[in-house]
């Protein structure tokens, strides 16, 4: 199988790199210094397919400290505020569209 | 209830210490993803969108109060304080930590759970009704046999790496509970002519991408030859389902392409080979898994005791009653379901707080026994008439008293994408939404007997397929749409329900549902032609045209 990093990579705007946090399943971003947050307005945003591989290839290289990393939409506001390009990485940053059971 | 044995504590001990130590090479980084992956998935570790997910199986839904009690204590101090009770008798905890799940592990299997094989190309939870043993005309109490498969699926070498995952269901009721013709067997337990207890065996029933209604293989297998008949089965599938295509990797696939007669010669052929075999059930080993069954004492009691005459005095306890208490095969019980379809609650979630309540009541009313079915909802399977009123104080002070059983706001919804990394949509919120629509239990009781199923993507945790109303969440453009069906049901007549048009945005759905269900109200014959029969009557063009008629 080709490995992902080989195939053809679109990107249609600005987009990020996230995954989830090994020892806690936690939504986390990639930062443009090698690391993790869990903070989008860290995440580094990149523009072209090639600058998005290269920071999903960093990613991807950090096996131990994260799980399922993927390239994801975001919409960079004029002031530079990063906010998540679709409703699945709404959800993942901001939680359940609905109160918690036991916080209702 | 069920006493486990020593092989089954022993077991579960060995898989615990053996996933503590997988976990902490993971985080030890002496295991990549890559390899740890499919061992946390046999551990039933999944991971969603925030977290990881737990998926705890409850074989043919039966727990004690000790394991709930247990389900809370992991609910509270490993997970956010609530657990999710899904489609498939199993319970989920969303916000597990890696870190964190080789006590809560430990935890649940000091009791006798765990989540062996809720993942993976094997064979499932076996579920059946959660009315067995106390469902008035029963044939024989199905979780015998549930249990014999349990014993007889663990871990088998042969079917632990199947074409795909496998899910057996048992009924031995008339009326099935247990949604056994969208499994992928389904066994319907019942007398033959002469009067001997056997199996119908339907086979290739299931939901997904490609809906198919379970077919009959095989309408009489007698008690002594099920084992050896379900693993011809499960061989011919083994070697002829399809490995290369995931999405026609079910056996309902392999029985669609052969069709049912060839498939059923295969088995025959495989299984007359076998048939005498070591698998040959003997009736000693079905007498040694009976015994292992507790039942309550039961006390021979009035069926119309003075506590409950009075009772019914109060409209809100009479409506409870009437909607949520079901008759028993004994005099003087009742079957008592727990509604957790709470109005614009998330459909199967329960507290720690409430699981541990719910634990409490059993063991003061319920002959400490709890059930949980399908429709994600949990049951009292015995309680003595004269208790109800106080049960019924008890219950409604925790909320899960809410009339609404089999109405339309009990609807069953899959996690969506508020969970699941899988989801097209959202599936829990239009629930919400729905039930806020229909929070009135006059006009509930009014349209009466309605199911409503919504699941986030093709997959179809939700079983839209067979709901009265299904609701199936899809993505077009970036945007939440969903394509409703009607008409489907997961009973004895299972069938596929019809899609009724285009797809709705999100802010339509539960209009769309008002609409249908307006429709319904001024079509019906008669104030008892269910929903279903209604729409089996016309089919689904009207309610289409009132649908789409405000578009
Ligand atoms: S139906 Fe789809 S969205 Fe819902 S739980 Fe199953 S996989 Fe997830």
């Amino acid at each position: 199988m080709t490995s992902p990093l080989q195939q053809k990579l679109k990107i249609t705007g600005p987009s990020i790199v996230t995954a989830n946090r090994t020892g806690d399943g936690a939504v986390i971003y990639r930062t443009s210094s090698n690391g993790w947050s869990t903070e989008l307005s860290d995440a580094a945003v990149v523009r072209t397919a090639d600058d998005a591989k290269a920071l999903w290839a960093e990613a991807m290289a950090d096996d131990l400290g994260a799980i399922g990393s993927y390239i994801a939409p975001v919409e960079v506001g004029s002031d530079g505020s990063i906010e998540p390009g679709n409703i699945r990485e709404a959800i993942r940053l901001r939680g359940t569209t609905f109160a918690l059971p036991a916080s209702a | 209830m069920y006493i486990h044995d020593e092989f089954d504590s022993t077991l579960l001990k060995e898989r615990v210490d053996e996933f503590r130590d997988q976990v902490r090479r993971r985080l030890s980084g002496e295991l990549t993803e890559d390899e740890f992956k499919s061992l946390r998935l046999m551990n039933g570790v999944y991971l969603q969108l925030h977290a990881y997910m737990l998926r705890i199986a409850i074989p043919y839904g039966t727990l004690s109060s000790t394991q709930m009690r247990m389900l809370a204590h992991v609910a509270r101090k490993y997970d956010r304080g609530y657990g999710h009770f899904t489609t498939r008798q199993n319970i989920q905890f969303n916000w597990i930590k890696l870190s964190d799940l080789p006590d809560a592990t430990a935890d649940l299997a000091s009791v006798g759970v765990h989540g062996i094989q809720t993942s993976g190309n094997c064979i499932r939870n076996v579920t059946t009704d959660q009315w067995a043993g106390v469902a008035p005309g029963e044939v024989d109490d199905p979780r015998i046999w549930a249990e014999l498969l349990r014993q007889y699926s663990t871990l088998h070498p042969e079917f632990s790496f199947l074409p795909r995952k496998f899910k057996i269901a048992v009924t031995a009721s008339d009326h099935d509970r247990a949604a056994v013709k969208i499994h992928d067997i389904g066994l319907r337990l019942h007398r033959n002519g002469a009067g001997e207890m056997g199996f119908e065996v339907l086979v290739g029933g299931g939901l997904g991408r490609t809906p198919f209604i379970g077919k009959t293989i095989k309408p009489f297998v007698a008690r002594r030859d099920i084992l050896t008949y379900i693993e011809a089965i499960l061989r011919v599938y083994n070697q002829y389902g399809r490995r290369d295509n995931i999405y026609k990797a079910r056996i309902k696939i392999l029985v669609h392409e052969l069709g049912i007669d060839k498939f059923a010669r295969e088995v025959e052929d495989e299984w007359l080979s076998i048939k005498d075999g070591a698998l040959a059930l003997d009736e000693a080993v079905i007498a040694d898994i009976r015994s292992r069954f507790k039942y309550p004492a039961y006390e021979k009691l009035t069926d119309n005791p003075d506590e409950l005459k009075q009772a019914l005095a109060d409209p809100t306890f009479k409506a409870w009653y009437r909607n949520s208490v079901s008759h028993h095969r004994v005099p003087g019980y009742g079957i008592v379901t727990l509604s957790l379809k709470p109005v614009g609650g998330p459909p199967g979630d329960a507290t720690a707080e409430q699981m541990d309540a719910i634990a409490d009541l059993a063991d003061r009313y319920a002959f400490g026994e709890i059930r949980v079915g399908h429709e994600q909802n949990l049951c009292f399977p015995s309680v003595a008439k004269r208790d109800l009123p106080a049960l019924w104080r008890g219950l409604d002070a925790i909320g899960v008293a809410t009339p609404n059983v089999n109405l339309v706001s009990d609807i069953i919804a899959c996690p969506g994408l508020d969970y699941c990394s899988l989801a097209n949509a959202r599936a829990i919120p239009v629930a919400q939404e729905i039930t806020r629509r229909f929070a009135d239990h006059d006009t509930a009781n009014l349209i009466g007997r309605l199911h409503i199923n919504i699941s986030g993507c093709i997959n179809a945790c939700g079983h839209h397929h067979v709901g009265h109303i299904g609701i199936l969440g899809v993505e077009k453009n970036g945007e939440e749409f969903y394509q409703v069906t009607i008409g489907g049901r997961a009973d004895e007549g299972a069938v596929v329900g019809t899609l009724i048009g285009p797809a709705v945005p999100y802010a339509q759905v539960a209009n769309v549902v008002e609409d249908i269900v307006e429709a319904y109200l001024d079509l019906r014959l008669r104030p008892d032609e269910l929903f279903i029969d209604t729409v089996k009557r016309l089919g689904v063009e009207p309610f289409k045209e009132r649908a789409y008629a405000t578009g």
